[in-house]
């Protein structure tokens, strides 16, 4: 590394002047892929629904919670959400389903529509050649025991099979004989989802929906939905956060602002304790900044209040591995040796504490991120790839900046 | 040259005296635990322009609202009130609001939190799990990144004392928080049990910083220098680059404090508290605590 040390270095810097033009939020760095900031920065609710399955057989558990976490979505784009996300977790014994809901403006309606169990009916078609009417039944969703998905005898092809209770049965007996040949239309939370024609009256409660050009996947949905509007699994908000915009916003300037002059105090301290030494210290740590933001940005990583905090946390710990080569290498050339071997023995005997220290708090972001919520997850992210670049950037960049701008005239470099 | 190990009975009374009264604070008051782990709703808004006094909050949650027990507080840099009372679901909040809406029109909500009691129960499991977590796996990697140390210490010491090492630095920044929530009324939320596992985090790279130099002291002395002698010049020689490592984080943290938002106040003050902890930890008690470790004679 020592001979192309300029040209490495070079390229570090090169790398690092994009990842600044990447990250700044303007031009060239807002119009592609522009950062994505958490609910605690946009404003916005963190909805966590606790999903009651004792009434659902274990067998048609899973495809309830996909079916109600789909009519959920589907419920949430209504409002306009700018980046909704709806997800299952299991937290022990529960299963919850979440909600983040960001820049929406009924929030509080919003709320209250997504939480209602979903509403799944039948309707009569009445199609009169210029317009088509629905016409309710009063065979809904709770009248039926279950649906599944299943493949023809024959053909192979994907039917959803449904069944029926015996008061469902008896309904669904005299709508079928009197719509023989004519569709029937399947309405779930007021919406369309399917509209199969019958094609004989139905007397014992079990049906096969199937044919078109019906795929696995839209027999799977099918079959999830119809789970879903049937089987009774009612959903409690247990958990809710809403933050509003002008806090948020309020919030990212701040931290941003406390960052910048952490960064610019942390800099100050290296170049008044170490002199020269510090300037490489300082300007290996801008290149760390800039690096490491463009990573958060390019994978990307959605930025909460948490994970800005991390990441400033990460700055004042990059330079740690600086004073440690440092003091070194002070320790080395105060011994005799010549400078190009100071740095060398400085780098290699540091390396151990170095390494040690960083592995410490990467077995906290670990744990961190695989015990605790969604909000945290952010905060140890952040501090995990931080931590792993300052590696780098202290083995790498620092080294580079020493062995092209160190040289042997120079004697009162080093402040003894 | 300070003789730190010589003097280390006034350490250990030091650091003995501070965890004694940490864990009094801890069992006597407890925690204030926020609404994350209890349950209940947290609310905070603002009425400028009707300029409500606290009185008249009081009055108006405990009158007109029908809710019992409700803890409001103003904070008067930022004039926004925080309300505390138990969990509600939406149409109560909605229709709360609007009541407070018709008395003060300038209502503008900042934030508002409602959670019910059986998920805080499983984040207090987490939390603790998580910390016992962290301390051990500290443990055990320095214990196997030590694995080569030479006699009179074995890996597993070094392991042990950073174990005790990060059981202390841990437990005073909590018996801190404890008593800020006894005088101050200030909650424990998660980001304050993240605080605390990242302390953990952080105070144990100085303390690696003297392990090492130990040990590479130990190598290149090879047993000619008393041990108790080998672990003070260790300590003394660190001791410039263990300070510098801590304070430029120090220097961070108290950028945020200063210029950084509110919500993030309690979480910088206990890592503050915990990095200072962790610099007296490193040099003053975790390196004489290994020349406990070794018996007399072998000294």
């Amino acid at each position: 590394m020592k001979r192309h040390a300029g040209l490495y270095l070079s390229l570090i810097i090169l790398l690092a002047i994009a990842a600044g033009v990447f990250v700044y939020p303007k031009y060239f760095g807002a119009q592609n892929r522009p950062w994505a900031l958490g609910l605690d920065l946009v404003g916005g609710a963190h909805l966590v629904y606790q999903v009651d399955l004792s009434k659902v057989p274990t067998a048609n558990q899973s495809s309830v919670i996909a079916g109600l976490r789909d009519v959920i979505e589907k419920r949430v784009n209504l409002y306009g959400a700018s980046e909704p996300q709806v997800y299952t977790a299991q937290s022990g014994n529960d299963t919850q389903l979440i909600v983040e809901l960001a820049g929406i403006k009924n929030l509080s309606d919003a709320i209250q529509q997504i939480g209602t169990t979903p509403l799944l009916d039948f309707r009569e078609v009445q199609n009169d050649g210029s317009s088509t009417q629905f016409i309710y039944t009063n065979l809904t969703g709770e009248y039926i025991t279950g649906a599944q998905l299943t493949f023809d005898q024959t053909t192979n092809a994907p039917q959803v099979s449904v069944t029926f209770n015996s008061d469902g049965a008896q309904i669904f007996q005299k709508i079928t004989a009197a719509n023989v040949g004519k569709p029937l239309a399947i309405f779930l939370d007021n919406q369309l989802i399917e509209a199969p024609t019958v094609e004989e009256a139905i007397p014992d409660g079990k049906a096969v929906i199937s044919g078109g050009n019906m795929t696995v996947d839209a027999a799977r949905t099918l079959v999830e939905r119809f789970n879903a509007g049937a089987l009774p699994a009612p959903i409690t908000l247990v958990n809710q956060q809403t933050i509003s915009p002008t806090l948020g916003n309020d919030s990212l300037k701040k931290v941003i602002i406390a960052g910048i002059i952490g960064t610019i105090l942390v800099i100050l301290f290296m170049l008044s304790y170490y002199g020269l030494l510090g300037v490489f210290a300082a300007l290996a740590l801008i290149i760390y900044t800039a690096l490491t933001l463009g990573i958060f940005k390019l994978i990307p990583i959605t930025m909460s209040l948490a994970g800005i905090a991390g990441f400033i946390l990460t700055i004042g710990m990059a330079v740690d591995a600086n004073i440690l080569i440092f003091e070194r290498i002070k320790e080395e050339h105060k011994k005799g040796l010549p400078y190009s071997s100071a740095v060398q023995e400085g780098f290699r005997r540091a390396w151990p504490s170095i390494r040690d220290s960083n592995t410490s708090t990467i077995i906290t972001a670990v744990i961190l991120y695989y015990f605790t919520s969604s909000f945290v997850q952010g905060f140890a992210l952040t501090l995990l790839i931080g931590v792993i670049v300052s590696l780098f950037s202290a083995i790498t960049t620092t080294r580079l900046f020493l062995y092209v701008f160190l040289k042997e005239k120079r004697v009162s470099v080093v402040k003894s | 040259m300070l003789n730190i190990v010589g003097h280390k009975k006034i350490w250990f009374i030091l650091s003995g005296t501070l965890i004694v009264l940490a864990v009094v604070i801890m069992l006597f008051f407890g925690f204030k635990q926020s609404a994350e782990f209890k349950g209940g709703t947290l609310w905070e808004f603002t009425a400028a322009a009707d300029h409500p006094s606290l009185s008249d909050m009081q009055n108006i949650f405990a009158n007109n609202l029908g809710i019992s027990g409700a803890e409001v507080s103003l904070d008067p840099s930022s004039q926004t009130f925080i309300i505390r009372f138990d969990s509600i679901d939406e149409a109560t909040h909605q229709k709360i609001e609007n009541a407070i809406k018709t008395q003060l029109p300038s209502f503008s909500e900042l934030s508002f939190e409602s959670v019910g009691p059986s998920v805080g129960a499983s984040l207090r499991q987490k939390s603790i799990i998580a910390l016992i977590l962290v301390i051990l796996g500290i443990s055990l990697y320095i214990a196997y990144a030590f694995r080569k140390a030479s006699r009179p210490v074995s890996s597993w010491k070094y392991g042990f004392v950073t174990l005790f090492t990060l059981f202390h630095d841990v437990v005073i920044p909590a018996g801190v928080l404890a008593l800020l929530g006894h005088l101050q009324g200030i909650e424990i939320d998660s980001n304050a049990v993240v605080a605390l596992l990242v302390v953990m985090g952080f105070s144990v790279h100085d303390t690696i910083v003297v392990f090492d130099r130990i040990r590479e002291n130990l190598l290149l002395d090879r047993g000619r220098k008393p041990f108790d002698t080998v672990v003070n010049e260790s300590v003394n020689q660190t001791m410039a680059r263990s300070i510098n490592t801590s304070l430029t984080l120090i220097l961070v943290l108290l950028a945020l404090y200063f210029a950084g938002p509110a919500n993030l106040h309690l979480f910088v003050v206990i890592l503050l508290v915990g990095v200072t902890t962790g610099i007296y930890s490193s040099i003053f008690i975790a390196s004489p605590i290994l020349t406990l470790t070794v018996p007399k004679e072998n000294k």
